[in-house]
């Protein structure tokens, strides 16, 4: 048995909070900078340029690519083999409190969603944890902006909608949702589980690697076919039209009951944000 | 094109949807709360912290200026937030908007009668937008903290007309 002490965890998550929020991921700005060339839309292509240039800004300069610096969501994968000393869940939030100071990120959680009193430090967090094999811990961590996360959508479908069914229900989120989102967008798709598991697995969706493709092979086609009608709509970057609305679409599935089909879109702006680091 | 402020009625009747413009002049930083407390303020008749008339309001709430920096990242928040806020603005003589996402309906219906414009800026190209901001002042409601009304002296400030007066919008859903 391992043992891991959760002060050592401190300093590591604060400069996670921080790289996640100064320096764009290099996939995902390969995939805006094709996005540029492919697009249509010469406004289109005016505002994939802006895009590309805050990112490169933003590292150059040491400084958040978006000033919503999110409300932080953290997968914690613990092995079954790993003994935890000490509060898992303070060790976080320090962690965060830390980072979210040090690097000048903006503080953007309330006490309680009626009163709306800042927190100050951008805690707490929003913490999953899974139970996993082996012998350690795995840390995701993400920067959820509010922009993208408040046109996401949950519905309760009928099993017989099916897989048309569920096409459906994420292009009409998507269409509804138009430029609030900030296009380009990155779509996580829960579909199946129980009303809260499909939220939480198009979350989960989320932090899949950009080029991942799923290895079911219905979600693999869902991914595929929702991606090209996405693009279709003409919501287009910051929803003035063109073919950039999405560039990726990400399908996650659970098994459910015989008379449920939920499903839950996730939608993440240009500006994804997650870390992974293994302790 | 080129868009000096304060922004009068005659400037925004030059505009049209679709047209790149740098602003260069003062702007006023608002959104949820201070958009609220505008409202409260305005109903119980007390003097707002700047003058409505012919001004450029900002949805944006500023991430913290690192130490020598003017402001920190500075990109637009969702603008339907406003909504709500908005027509009692423009009724008292405020004539810019700048946000991302579209308006609604009611909005699109006071821009077209009090001659207001709406602007969009690139969502999420905040430190870009910061760099063409010059100076940053707080200038009301301070207890609000990033939310609080700043003045902002832009220059080149690259913004899209998305809705112009005449109710003309480029979102396209």
């Amino acid at each position: 048995m391992r043992t891991l002490d959760v002060s050592t965890l401190v300093e590591d998550i604060a400069q996670m909070c921080i790289e996640m929020n100064y320096y764009v991921d290099d996939q995902l700005l390969g995939a805006l900078k094709k996005a540029a060339r492919d697009e249509t839309s010469a406004l289109g292509r005016n505002i994939l340029g802006q895009i590309i240039e805050n990112d490169e800004i933003a590292a150059r300069k040491h400084v958040p690519m978006c000033q919503d610096t999110g409300i932080v969501v953290v997968y914690a994968a613990l092995g079954e083999d790993l003994q935890v000393r000490g509060n898992l869940d303070e060790a976080i939030n320090e962690g965060i409190r830390q980072g979210y100071q040090q690097g000048y990120l903006r503080k953007s959680v309330v006490r309680h969603p009626l009163d709306r009193v800042n927190t100050k430090d951008n805690t707490p967090a929003v913490i999953h944890y899974q139970r996993v094999l082996g012998d350690q811990l795995k840390l995701t961590i993400a920067a959820k902006g509010a922009g993208s996360e408040n046109q996401s959508q949950l519905r309760m479908l009928k099993p017989s909608e099916g897989y048309e069914g569920v096409k459906q229900m994420v292009l009409d989120t998507i269409r509804s949702a138009g430029g609030n989102p900030c296009p380009p967008i990155i779509v996580g798709v829960g579909i199946g589980g129980s009303f809260e598991k499909c939220a939480l697995i198009s979350k989960e969706a989320l932090m899949r690697p950009l080029d991942d493709v799923s290895e079911d092979e219905i979600s693999a086609q869902l991914e595929r076919e929702l991606l090209k009608e996405i693009n279709e709509l003409n919501v287009g970057p910051m929803g003035f039209g063109g073919k950039t609305t999405a560039l990726a679409v990400k399908v996650n599935t659970y098994p459910c009951h015989i008379a449920s089909l939920p499903v839950a879109v996730n939608i993440q702006c240009h500006a994804s944000r997650h870390m992974t680091k293994i302790f | 094109m080129k868009l000096n402020l304060p922004l009068t009625k005659e400037k925004v009747r030059q505009l049209k949807a679709g047209e790149l413009v740098h602003l260069t002049g003062t702007i006023y930083t608002a959104r949820d709360a201070a958009h609220k407390r505008l409202v409260e303020w305005i109903e119980a008749e007390k003097k707002l912290p700047f003058e409505l008339k012919d001004s450029v309001i900002y949805y944006v709430g500023p991430s913290p200026a690192k130490p020598g920096d003017i402001i920190g990242s500075a990109g637009p928040t969702t603008s339907s937030r406003m909504d709500k806020y908005s027509p009692l603005l423009l009724d008292l003589g405020s004539t810019g908007m700048i946000g991302k996402g579209g308006r609604s309906e009611t909005v699109i219906r006071s821009m077209k009668r009090n001659h207001a414009v709406y602007f969009a800026a690139v969502g999420g190209a905040a430190a870009l937008l910061a760099q063409q901001i010059k100076s940053c002042e707080v200038i009301g409601f301070e207890d609000l903290g990033t939310e609080a009304i700043h003045r902002l002296e832009v220059e080149d400030f690259p913004v899209i007309v998305a809705i112009d007066h005449q109710g003309t919008s480029l979102f396209t859903t």
